[in-house]
């Protein structure tokens, strides 16, 4: 997993390569078409940070969710308290705190032993942050699994590791799929966070046009509909999984 | 079991209860509901651990060790183990609704009894035929009669080859016409009389064909026990003589 991120940040700074300044000023006015144009590639060049961003982010944050589901159901306190506690941290604080003490805090506390580039940092971030949103998804999903299907399982001597794999996630995960792809557009949005710890995502290569041109209209429209040209698909597809999963409990 | 005792807060369920099933016996349970009678199987099923007393598969006890001679609290591993021979048919079915009927039968061989899928398939077959549903091998739950999971429900439990299988109202969330289907099974399993069956049921026509002793019991305790035509025909107790009034004149309505 470390090593995807690694290669993946290190495929960003090629990616980020152009300079903002190597643009033809934008005319004097409100809104100058030709300025938008030009300004496309390098926007789609953040663009394609943010989606491997989200993408990285929702597949970890996907299983973290259900591990933190899982062991939140510890008959254990030692392990089930600190887990709930942890899922209601995070939840409960803004993740650009998260990502400033990811990024800042531990290298200094830990002497710059732990320090990531600034989109795999990104990436822990949003990992961990939708991690514990996921986990209370799994939750609900895992508690509508009916009582009798422990005992049933418990009647054919199947292990608690066997119950979880065989009888309880095959029902409890189909039913909090809808759930699971909003958060995958949710995530898509929070990305421009990232901005603040220097990632060159969508909303940075924006920002970078403005501060270079002094023109916010072209550049943060560019981004605005970007947004919306991947968001609303997935929102489309999030709906289909819906109509999908709805029916199929029983 | 051995002086089995379990309260839920206040409520004393099993008040220091004796019971002893001889192998392939088939014991009918009775009783007015909220008396216990389930709570007996759940605790043999280890879904409920009792407070106190310990209880015997066989020759070794489910809820400890032998260490040194002495009877020790036991872990999972153990548990696990001896529950291996007893399995359990519910009131409300439990089958795992996103499985096929062969699937429901055949994961618990296949995953807690470690068998390969052509020998679990071949068991889960012969159970289907059994229980008369051949032709619903790869139908899932939902897409059968409540008489129909409750056969396939049966067919799960005795896929495992348990020494005991408890069976828990198995005809009470039925209606009324599909009871016939299920009891007809049963009457089938004890007629082949290599398990033992420990029955809870209202079904006192049932009771009296098939089991070789009734108990009644009530308060969390045994307070009658025999044949059942003794049972039947002569109760003792006033509570069993009241219970079966009520009870045979609900049938006779």
């Amino acid at each position: 997993m470390i090593g995807v991120l690694v290669a993946v940040s290190s495929s960003v700074t090629v990616l980020a390569g152009r300079d903002p300044r190597d643009f033809d000023a934008p005319a004097p006015g409100a809104w100058d078409w030709g300025f938008a144009i030009d300004i496309v590639p390098f926007m789609v060049e953040g663009l394609v940070v943010t989606i491997q961003a989200t993408l990285l982010g929702i597949t970890i944050a996907l299983v973290l969710g259900l591990v933190l589901a899982i062991l939140r159901r510890s008959p254990r306190r030692l392990i089930s308290w600190p887990v709930a506690t942890f899922i209601e941290v995070i939840r409960s604080t803004p993740l650009l705190i998260q990502l400033f003490f990811l990024f800042f805090v531990l290298p200094d506390v830990t002497d710059g032993s732990i320090q990531f580039s600034p989109l795999t940092t990104g990436v822990i971030g949003l990992a961990i942050h939708y991690g514990t949103y996921t986990s209370e998804s799994y939750r609900a999903g895992i508690e509508n699994v009916a009582t009798g299907q422990w005992e049933g399982a418990t009647a054919i001597n199947l292990s608690t590791t066997q119950t979880w794999r065989h009888v309880v996630l095959p029902q409890a995960v189909p039913t909090v799929i809808p759930a699971l792809g909003n958060y995958v557009v949710a995530m898509f949005k929070d990305a421009p966070l990232l901005t603040a710890i220097t990632v060159g995502e969508l909303l940075a290569q924006a920002k970078a046009l403005q501060g270079v041109w002094f023109r916010g209209m072209e550049p943060f429209t560019v981004a605005g509909v970007l947004f919306l040209v991947v968001s609303i698909p997935a929102a489309i597809g999030v709906r289909h999984l819906e109509t999908r999963y709805g029916y199929e409990r029983e | 079991m051995e002086n089995v005792r379990k309260a839920f807060g206040d409520l004393v369920v099993l008040d220091g209860l004796d019971l002893e099933v001889a192998h392939a016996e088939r014991l009918v349970i009775m009783g007015p509901s909220g008396s216990g009678k389930t709570t007996i199987l759940r605790v043999l099923m280890t879904l409920e651990r009792p407070d106190d007393g310990i209880i015997w598969i066989g020759d070794q006890p489910l809820y400890h060790e032998q260490r040194d001679g002495e009877l020790v609290s036991a872990g999972h591993r153990h548990i696990s183990a001896v529950r291996r021979n007893v399995s359990m048919v519910f009131q409300h079915f439990n089958l795992f609704p996103h499985m096929t009927s062969l699937d429901n039968i055949t994961i618990g061989p296949r995953k807690a009894l470690g068998l390969s899928r052509e020998e679990a398939n071949e068991r889960a077959r012969d159970l289907l035929d059994l229980v008369g549903l051949s032709d619903k091998a790869d139908s899932k739950p939902a897409q059968l009669s409540g008489g129909q999971k409750q056969r396939v429900a049966i067919a799960r439990a005795l896929a495992m080859q348990p020494e005991v299988v408890l069976f828990d109202e198995v005809t009470s969330a039925l209606d009324p016409e599909l009871v016939g289907e299920v009891l007809g099974v049963l009457r089938e399993i004890a007629l082949a009389g290599e398990t033992t069956m420990i029955l809870v049921t209202h079904e006192m026509g049932f009771a009296r064909e098939v089991a070789d002793r009734v108990i009644m019991f009530d308060g969390g305790r045994v307070i009658e026990e025999g044949p059942p035509a003794k049972i039947f025909s002569e109760p003792v107790q006033q509570r069993t003589q009241d219970f079966l009034r009520a009870v045979l004149g609900r049938e006779e309505m």
